[in-house]
């Protein structure tokens, strides 16, 4: 009998209930409280410096000016935008994870209309041209994997990740093309005297129109997946392709016309970047919100509203990072390390809300 | 569709308080920044401590500003693209006399940066474009580096010439004067390129007159691996020597590993590869930080084109490693310096290279920055090619003679 006892593992993990809202969110309140410990005790281990100065500098430097908040907001927007756009595909459990490369097409569509055609057409024409123009780009970069998964069932994470650095080689040669001066590699700031193709400036702000176009994006994003038939069918897909077949969704349909979407979305992300953010178009000016998006669209459960919230936190880790590898003269990996840290724990709650931990009890043989 | 109004209600707020930072944001910003009493500068670097090249500001920064006593903020990794302008916003919101960027990618931001705070100087390092734009808080600076490119081409030679005369093997094969041969790794098919590997070469063959160089171009300042590949793939097919135009300790391991001598750059690779690594060549920025921060603080102009030198220290050789140079590298290194600085020797004499077999009388090469990418400024001039005369960035082009280009990156 005893001997039995002991093979059977002290702990066992079972599924939970749906926890209450309030339940779940104070365990990821607790999850935080927790990582910022943690993080404090591997600060003081590592560098020696006071916590407590390191996480005021943190948020020094993501909300210390307004210049800063400003910068905040655009960068929550331009990582939302990409999160919007993985969104729907992942809800329909395909694995997007090429919209870097959508991004940069997009963008890269962007710089082709404001160097081409900049000069000639008015600004009443070409803005929309440029949306036009790389909407499209972004969508046909996503189509490409869609086909071969809709049509051959092939890996799309292979497929799209492939497909990003198909797309990094091509901006760095129309870099080239366009380099100023030529042969630099860098294309500079494009129609820098006549802003031909530069999103306008609202109420003096140059971040106000992107910000703007994000939040509406984000609510047409939640209506679509929420309330609309196609957001239903996605869902469907996503919980189970046979289901699909049975109540007559044309699952290749859905697969291809939610690729679209993505890669729309990319496409816009493109223009906000290039048009309304850099003015220039260099491989890294998505830098790495194709990837970053998976985290925030996975965090927030797919749910564009919860998405504000995590590409927030993302975005604040991040700027509060930088500021402490410049006051402090750390090194950027520290940052790294310390947002790492609280995304770790971030994710690691999530297991805490939907699994419970039983310890067996040993009284009983007592 | 009760959610929705709830959601509207939310972004509507929202969308107050943007507005409101707005409203505060826009007063701010008009405020030029302070005059303080102690001087403060601002620095920004496209990668950390981990690029040679990098490294090189980062040393020069701290010590010219721990020298003179003034304040400074570092930022790194700032790519180039609008976080640059935002970077050196947020550094003059602070206070910053000076803003300094390293990158020629930083170049459009620095100007935009540039242009709305007036009463900040904006220094940027291997830009092209302060001598056309007209702005007087906006400068360039870059070294004559192609003379310290040319002297670490003499040790090169040097070592060649011994190789040829001891019968060293290299690669499996005994070096000659007829196949001696420099294998070398560029970044970009990029006059600030070019400049560097012609230079090296004029000087290794001022020494060794048989030598020949093929240059194999990466396509990145910065790519371990590519460098690596490019530096091996140059000793397999026979190169005797290697140096580099890139900043990453892809080339040197890759000659430590195959037991070819090298010529470093940016600075000593002698702890990683001490039985290869000859000498080093770089630019030292610390008298042009020195220069812009007395400058300030004696409300003097800072030159709009600043080309620092032999003379002025910023173009500077490493300790010559002995185990793997050539004897007496030093002394001739010394006496080559000396020529250099008393004008004896001129790095491009016409006289020394051809092009397509013929002497080169007459060049314009691309100076201005502007939208035709012609030659626009006649640069040859007394039997030689005025290099880093008409603005700071290198501006030779040619394609010399005796060296081969096995690809081109952009």
């Amino acid at each position: 009998m005893a001997k039995e006892k002991t093979k059977e593992s002290l702990i066992h993990i079972t599924k939970r209930d749906t926890l209450p809202q309030w339940k779940s969110w104070l365990i990821r309140i607790i999850s935080i409280v927790v990582a910022l410990i943690f993080c404090a005790l591997i600060i003081v281990l590592l560098t020696g410096e006071n916590p407590i100065r390191i996480y005021a500098t943190m948020i020094q430097g993501a909300i210390g000016t307004s210049r800063r908040v400003w910068g905040l907001l655009q960068n929550v927007a331009m990582l939302l935008c990409v999160s919007l756009a993985v969104t729907p595909a992942f809800r329909m459990r395909f694995w997007n994870i090429g919209a870097e490369g959508q991004v940069l097409i997009g963008g890269l569509a962007t710089t082709a209309c404001m160097i081409l055609l900049g000069n000639s057409l008015p600004t009443y024409l070409l803005i929309p041209l440029i949306f036009i123009t790389s909407i499209l780009a972004g969508a046909i970069w996503a189509l490409i994997p869609a086909i071969f998964k809709a049509i051959w069932n092939t890996n799309e994470t292979l497929f799209t990740l492939m497909m990003n650095y198909i797309a990094m080689q091509i901006v760095s040669y129309f870099a080239y093309v366009w380099s100023v001066p030529k042969g630099s590699g860098a294309i500079g700031v494009i129609n820098g005297s006549s802003q031909a193709g530069w999103l306008p400036t609202i109420f003096g702000q140059k971040y106000f129109l992107n910000i703007l176009i994000v939040a509406i994006l984000t609510i047409v994003v939640y209506i679509y997946l929420k309330y609309s038939k196609h957001g239903y069918e996605i869902s469907v897909v996503g919980e189970s392709e046979n289901t699909a077949k049975y109540i007559g969704i044309n699952v290749r349909k859905v697969i291809i016309r939610t690729m679209l979407v993505s890669g729309a979305l990319c496409g816009i992300a493109g223009v906000l970047l290039v048009s309304g953010t850099d003015h220039t178009l260099t491989k890294d000016t998505a830098a790495g919100r194709g990837f970053t998006a998976i985290i925030v669209s996975w965090l927030a459960k797919f749910n564009p509203i919860y998405m504000v919230l995590t590409s927030l936190l993302i975005v604040f880790l991040q700027k509060g990072a930088i500021e402490i590898a410049s006051v402090f003269e750390l090194n950027d990996s520290f940052s790294d390390i310390i947002t790492g840290i609280i995304i770790f724990f971030i994710i690691g709650s999530e297991f805490f809300i939907n699994y419970k931990i039983n310890f067996n009890k040993k009284e009983e043989d007592k | 569709m009760k959610n929705v109004k709830k959601i509207l209600a939310v972004l509507m707020a929202l969308a107050l308080i943007v507005g409101c930072f707005a409203a505060c944001g826009s007063k701010e910003e008009t405020e030029p920044a302070k005059k303080e009493t102690k001087l403060k500068v601002g620095f920004i670097f496209l990668h950390d401590e981990n690029s040679t090249y990098d490294l090189n500001f980062l040393n020069g920064a701290k010590a010219a500003c721990e020298k003179l006593g003034v304040e400074y903020v570092i930022k790194t990794n700032i790519p180039e693209t609008n976080e640059c302008y935002e970077a050196a916003a947020d550094l003059a919101d602070q206070g910053c006399n000076i803003v300094f960027a390293d990158s020629f990618g930083h170049e459009s931001f620095m100007i935009q940066a540039a242009k709305e705070y007036p009463d900040v100087e904006f220094c940027h390092a291997t830009g092209t474009r302060a001598h056309t734009e007209g702005l007087d808080n906006y400068h360039n600076a870059f070294a004559s580096i192609y003379e310290g490119r040319y002297l670490a081409g003499v040790a090169a030679g040097l070592k060649l010439n011994e190789m040829i005369e001891n019968g060293t093997e290299i690669n499996g094969t005994v070096v000659t004067a007829d196949n001696a041969k420099i294998g070398y790794v560029g970044a970009y098919t990029y006059a600030e390129v070019i400049s560097g590997y012609t230079s090296f070469f004029l000087g290794a063959r001022s020494i060794c007159p048989t030598v020949t160089m093929e240059v194999q171009f990466t396509g990145s300042w910065y790519d371990e691996t590519a460098e690596k590949e490019a530096a091996t793939l140059l000793i397999n097919k026979g190169c005797n020597l290697i140096s580099q135009h890139a900043d990453s300790m892809g080339a040197p391991t890759a000659c430590e590993t195959a037991g070819v001598p090298d010529v470093s750059y940016n600075g000593s690779t002698v702890e990683q590869c001490p039985n290869t690594f000859i000498v080093s060549s770089r630019i030292d920025w610390e008298p042009y930080f020195e220069y812009i921060i007395a400058c300030v603080t004696d409300d003097k102009a800072i030159d709009t084109d600043w080309t620092g030198t032999i003379a002025t220290g910023s173009v500077v050789l490493t300790d010559v490693n002995e185990a793997a140079a050539a004897k007496d590298t030093q002394a001739k290194l010394d006496e080559v310096k000396a020529e250099i600085e008393a004008g004896k020797i001129k790095v491009f004499d016409t006289s020394t290279f051809t092009v397509d077999g013929k002497e080169v009388t007459s060049y314009t090469a691309d100076v201005d920055t502007d939208e035709n990418y012609e030659g626009d400024t006649e640069v040859i001039s007394d039997g030689a090619f005025l290099e880093s005369n008409f603005r700071s960035a290198p501006y030779f082009d040619l394609r010399i003679d005796g060296i081969t280009l096995l690809n081109e990156k952009y």
